[in-house]
């Protein structure tokens, strides 16, 4: 069984709300019906989006990380959101595992967004409906697209490459490969929604130098036979 | 959560709607050769208008009513389509109830029963649309059924009472008596939630939420400057002091004062204990802590 998914690289993602400026191109273009935007020019600018692009710093001053946390549907496994439809506008697919809401059922009851942990599901206030991130299935699958365009408009803009799309149930896939190497976890895993997107944790990125590197041989800025130069940067040996 | 008014209108007044009809039919198995069918006729009219008008607020709710029907169709899982069967339902039930009173058909008494029993499925069905939201640990307890059922019975009985009390009242006494115990036994139950949601410990915190495990995170940014749905719909937006205000009024107005008037003046005590349980259900959404708050806890 296929369950697609999105897997976030939360030491690669650079804040940059590329994702979130493109994913709302990309679905208020599309036959649905545009993402409304209310007040776009003035005071308390709002609307509807798919994915929002949130910063947390980490740590006390000045031993700070700043974290850029995307946030979408998780396409979670165990939906709490879809059992509590009263109209089975959402459903989760059998084939791909995306949730999806049909806006042509949805009477607009909210409860589907109360039952849902993650607070990802925004009531477009125009079309009067339950929205929510569709993993861009009207891209993923779109034969009139070239093959590597086939992926969701927000992993396609990303710049640094910090979002990866595929089949986590198929273990041999990049993202089921990156969330066993590189620590994949979910969110609030005591809702027990099991969600499908996963999140790869910051990393510590240090670079050791021993000095032997700073002066090795094909070191361009050495000058052979010259002595210790105070100015250049120290050394781990050195530091300890 | 934001409390949605039209759903405050809708459980409080259909609640005291199937609490007076329960006092009826209990009328009927207690006192029925001292009453004519009016009362039974009468009383069932008061409780169609009340979900008549229960079920028009409730559609106030919705972003499509027209497609309301639509929210009948998921019943194998959803206790929202449960409740829109059962709400129909239990109108039907009460209404073949007060015409067989008004033709004098008879088989009232069973006629009552079905009523009686779709008026019980119908509180669980409201309570469990807010019992079965896991994630929102205040509201996912078998308090908040054994809350609907009896504050809608407590609050239907000061209504019968008041209603005896100018069409029979030889009984209004007794219902009155019945309705002080009722609105006691609701304080107590409700006191016992309201007291469990104060203490309550979340699950989910900032840390499990981003999946950060650091004692100090601060949220600097939400995605959004002018608010999103997000913030509209999880959060009342009223300060701590207001909040309280609305503890004390529902305190007051569903409970002490309904006790102290039921007796002498169960009209004005019914119209104050309905004003109450409305400040009751806004507490009840205002006290219920959305875990997706975490993720909106600040901006720069
Ligand atoms: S993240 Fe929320 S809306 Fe998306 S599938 Fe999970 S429960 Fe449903
Ligand atoms: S808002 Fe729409 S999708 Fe959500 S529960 Fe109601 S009908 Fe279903
Ligand atoms: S998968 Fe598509 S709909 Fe979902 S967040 Fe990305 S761009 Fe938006």
């Amino acid at each position: 069984m296929t369950q697609l998914a999105l897997v976030i690289d939360l030491n690669v993602c650079v804040g940059c709300h590329a994702c979130v400026t493109n994913c709302k191109q990309w679905n208020t273009s599309g036959a649905a019906g545009s993402l409304v935007d209310c007040n776009p020019y003035e005071a308390e600018p709002n609307g509807t989006f798919f994915n929002r692009v949130q910063t947390f710093e980490v740590g006390t001053y000045p031993n700070t990380d700043t974290v850029h946390f995307p946030k979408s549907c998780l396409h979670c496994e165990d939906p709490a959101c879809v059992p509590v439809c009263p109209t089975g506008a959402s459903y989760k697919r059998k084939e791909d595992g995306i949730v999806l809401v049909d806006y042509d059922k949805c009477i607009g009851c909210k409860y589907c967004s109360w039952a849902c942990p993650y607070g990802v599901r925004e009531f477009d206030e125009q079309r009067k409906v339950m929205t929510k991130c569709t993993l861009c299935v009207d891209r993923i699958y779109d034969e009139s697209l070239p093959e590597d365009r086939r992926k969701p408009s927000c992993v396609l803009a990303c710049p640094p490459g910090a979002r990866l799309f595929g089949d986590v149930h198929d273990p041999e896939s990049a993202v089921s490969i990156a969330i066993r190497e590189r620590g994949g976890y979910t969110l609030m895993p005591e809702a027990n929604t099991k969600p499908a997107n996963h999140y790869l944790p910051r990393r510590k990125t240090t670079v050791s130098v021993r000095s032997d590197e700073l002066y090795r041989s094909d070191n361009p800025h050495k000058i052979d036979g010259a002595p210790f130069d105070k100015n250049l940067p120290p050394t781990n040996e050195e530091l300890n | 959560m934001r409390p949605a008014f039209s759903v405050l209108f809708l459980t409080t007044l259909i609640g005291a709607a199937q609490g007076l009809f329960i006092a009826l039919f209990a009328c009927e198995l207690l006192a029925a050769e001292s009453l004519p069918s009016s009362f039974f006729v009468g009383g069932s009219i008061l409780v169609l208008i009340m979900s008549v008008l229960g079920g028009i607020s409730s559609v106030f709710h919705l972003g499509h009513p027209e497609r309301a029907w639509r929210a009948m169709t998921m019943w194998r899982t959803s206790w929202l389509a449960r409740e829109g069967i059962a709400l129909p339902a239990f109108m039907a039930s009460v209404f073949a109830y007060g015409v067989s009173h008004w033709l004098g058909w008879g088989h009232t008494l069973a006629v009552g029963t079905f009523a009686i029993v779709i008026a019980i499925t119908l509180f669980v069905c409201t309570a469990m649309i807010y019992g079965a939201i896991k994630v929102l640990k205040e509201w996912a307890h078998p308090m908040t059924i054994v809350n609907f059922i009896v504050l809608g019975c407590a609050s239907g009985m000061t209504l019968a009472a008041a209603y005896a009390s100018f069409t029979a009242p030889e009984i209004a006494g007794v219902l009155a008596q019945a309705a002080f115990w009722l609105t006691i036994l609701g304080l107590i139950t409700r006191g016992v939630s309201l007291w469990r949601n104060a203490t309550l410990r979340p699950t989910s915190t900032l840390q499990t939420a981003i999946g950060i495990r650091h004692p100090h995170i601060v949220q600097k940014a939400q995605g959004s400057m002018g608010g999103s749905y997000n913030t509209r719909e999880f959060f009342h937006g009223k300060s701590p002091a207001f909040v309280r205000g609305v503890l004390l009024t529902l305190i007051l107005g569903a409970f002490v004062l309904p006790l102290v008037l039921v007796l002498m003046l169960p009209l004005l005590a019914f119209i104050i204990q309905y004003l109450g349980l409305l400040a009751e259900r806004w507490y009840f959404f205002a006290e219920a802590q959305h875990p997706q708050n975490l993720y909106y806890q600040g901006k720069s």
